[in-house]
């Protein structure tokens, strides 16, 4: 039977605005098992970010479950969530978020370096692997202001994975980049995804969700579609059928 | 292994903003420089004071007589003849912290030898005299307590009576010279003493017996004041106050009447001029300290912009697993390297300084350890306390506020 990564139920938050109280998720349910690549998508003010913080340890339910391989998150102290996403969460962002004048390795490094059981050496060696698995094997050293878009992405991609996390969080990751890198990038997430490893991505295009094996949708903090696809694009195939640009 | 990394990362950060470093660090460099500099201006002018002092004769007692009132109406102590003879005689027999004493008898006049002439003073003493006033003879010798008895016409001179009443280089040793007329034979020539603190010629002086001063030249029978040496420096204020009792018996001073004489020793003068240049030090230190001050809100200032401006950064630590005390400690870190590289710094440059100030300004300089060890405790103080308010500030930020901060 395949292993739930992530376990929701009934899951709300809401905030305080001066004396308003927004809803910003009013009961959700669902679960994303291992392997699996699901879309998370909606227009702004869905939930969808409120959604991806939950998600990504960064922020508590009001009330309900959420859990992340097996472990309950709520009532889970300030360093004890930044323990789980250090050790079981890899973040992409829109804008990389990359150091800047800081090496493609060093910026890779970056996770390891707050888990004081990763050596010197160890934290070099999964680096190298990781620029290694999104193609940049050859661009240890490089500083994000040499490198293209596409290629700070996949060091932030390398980032992510640096840690084994048991999920990759997208927020947007091809929000800041033309069609053709968006489509590199997302036939790099299938790959990735190819190899076993369990990605939950939030987007607001929907060819982006043509790419992965299950969408969610959310409005006004409900979900109002959850499908599996049944025709999954093939990232790579989409980038052959792009006319050849002419820089 | 975690503050190793920490340090890893918070090194990063100041090697990747040198610019920024360099000019967080330049209020810490010259902080710490000046407390240095400046102590060791107050530190070595102190010391020179203290040094012509004892050069003077630092344990030196001299009694004089004064405040002697006749019918309401207060005599100068240079006319009184209230110290007598009997008074050296009992402080000698009684005292038990003064190890050498002698009377003085003085007077002006003019010292002749052939055609050449000098205007001088001429001190009656016994031979104690010169262990008092820490003289050595530069050839000849000391006159005998017998030619102070038989009232030998006899002198010693000083360096600047030799330049000028024997200009051509002739050696003065056994020649004879007159003072206010009356011959004396030269027997020895006192070594070269300098000015002293307050800009007198100490080099001036012709000494002879003081029984040839009083009976040959001044014609006196009392004393112009006794001076004295305390066994030790440390014992002069006790002598003080013994030579002050046998005094007052001796003068016969009822309890409620003021004395008619005065004690001094040179540890009030040394004392006076340390408060002195004390002062000066701590107002130089003031100054200093106040640049230091100065120097460690520069860190904070530096600081605080600095988590400002890398928000995104800290968020984007936070939500790699950066804990809050992960941030705190880092930008402790940095603010700590930063006031310890510059205090390193401003010693270097303080200790650099201070040469440069002895060798080229002729300051006399003297660093004190202390002055080290302080500025560089100040400074790392410094480093933690201004550090702190930045990086909790950083420390406390909520990651998901921080990640989306443009």
């Amino acid at each position: 039977m395949t292993k739930a990564i992530i376990k929701i139920e009934d899951l709300k938050r809401e905030f305080t605005m001066g004396n308003e109280t927004v809803h910003a998720l009013k009961g959700i349910s669902y679960a994303i098992n291992e392997g699996e690549f699901v879309t998370i998508m909606g227009s702004s003010g869905s939930g969808k970010s409120t959604m991806l913080n939950i998600l990504g340890c960064l922020d508590q339910p009001s009330s309900g479950v959420y859990e992340i391989d097996g472990v309950k998150v709520k009532d889970l102290s300030k360093n004890e969530l930044a323990t789980i996403r250090n050790k079981k969460i890899g973040f992409i962002f829109q804008s990389y978020n990359l150091l800047a004048k800081t090496s493609a390795i060093e910026n890779v490094e970056l996770p390891l370096l707050y888990n004081s059981k990763v050596s010197t050496e160890e934290r070099r060696e999964r680096a190298i692997k990781a620029l290694q698995m999104v193609g940049l094997g050859e661009r240890l050293d490089h500083t994000p202001a040499q490198l293209s878009g596409g290629q700070q992405q996949r060091v932030a991609i390398a980032r992510s994975l640096v840690n084994n996390p048991v999920i990759l969080l997208a927020d947007e990751a091809t929000g800041n980049l033309d069609t053709r890198t968006s489509y590199e990038i997302m036939s790099l997430f299938q790959e990735l995804n190819k190899q076993g490893i369990t990605i939950a991505f939030v987007t607001h295009e929907p060819d982006i969700a043509t790419f992965s094996s299950r969408t969610i949708v959310l409005k006004d903090g409900n979900i109002i579609k959850d499908y599996k696809n049944e025709n999954i694009q093939s990232a790579k195939a989409e980038l052959a059928k792009l006319p050849i640009e002419d820089h | 292994m975690r503050v190793i990394n920490l340090f890893k990362i918070a090194f990063k950060a100041i090697v990747l903003n040198k610019m920024r470093t360099l000019l967080t660090m330049l209020g810490i460099i010259i902080g710490v420089a000046s407390v240095i500099a400046m102590l060791a201006i107050g530190e070595g002018s102190k010391e020179s004071i203290r040094t012509t002092i004892s050069s003077m004769g630092s344990n030196m007692i001299t009694i004089r007589p004064g405040a002697d009132m006749r019918g309401g109406v207060r005599g100068s102590a240079s006319d009184m003849q209230t110290l007598k003879y009997e008074d050296y005689e009992a402080i000698k027999a009684q005292s038990t912290l003064l190890s050498y004493m002698t009377p003085v008898v003085n007077g002006s006049g003019q010292v002749i030898n052939g055609s050449n002439n000098w205007p001088s003073t001429i001190y009656g003493v016994n031979p104690e005299y010169l262990k008092i006033k820490v003289v050595d003879l530069q050839s000849g010798s000391m006159f005998t307590e017998a030619e102070v008895k038989s009232a030998a016409k006899v002198a010693l001179i000083g360096q600047t009576i030799v330049e000028n009443v024997f200009p051509d280089g002739q050696d003065p040793v056994g020649q004879m010279i007159r003072f206010n007329n009356i011959p004396f034979k030269v027997i020895g020539v006192l070594e070269e003493k300098g000015e002293n603190t307050f800009g007198q010629d100490q080099d001036d002086v012709v000494i002879a017996p003081y029984t040839t001063v009083q009976k040959r030249i001044l014609a006196i029978d009392y004393l112009n004041q006794i001076m004295a040496s305390a066994v030790s420096e440390d014992d002069a204020p006790d002598a003080v106050t013994e030579v002050t009792e046998i005094m007052r018996n001796q003068h016969k001073i009822g309890t409620d009447q003021e004395d008619n004489f005065s004690v001094r020793s040179m540890e009030e003068l040394i004392s006076t001029f340390s408060s002195t240049s004390e002062m000066l030090t701590i107002l130089l230190v003031a100054v200093a300290s106040i640049s230091l001050l100065i120097g460690g809100i520069g860190i904070m200032n530096i600081m605080y912009v600095s988590v400002k401006e890398r928000t995104k950064e800290i968020g984007l630590r936070m939500a790699v697993g950066g804990k809050g005390s992960d941030i705190l400690l880092q930008f402790l870190i940095e603010a700590i390297l930063i006031s310890i590289t510059g205090g390193l710094i401003g010693v270097i440059l303080g200790l650099g300084s201070t040469v440069f100030i002895e060798k080229f300004l002729n300051w006399p300089t003297s660093v004190a350890l202390y002055s080290i060890v302080i500025s560089f405790a100040v400074c790392a103080i410094t480093g933690i306390f201004f550090g702190w308010y930045p990086a909790r500030k950083a420390a406390a930020l909520d990651p998901i506020t921080a990640l989306r901060y443009e």
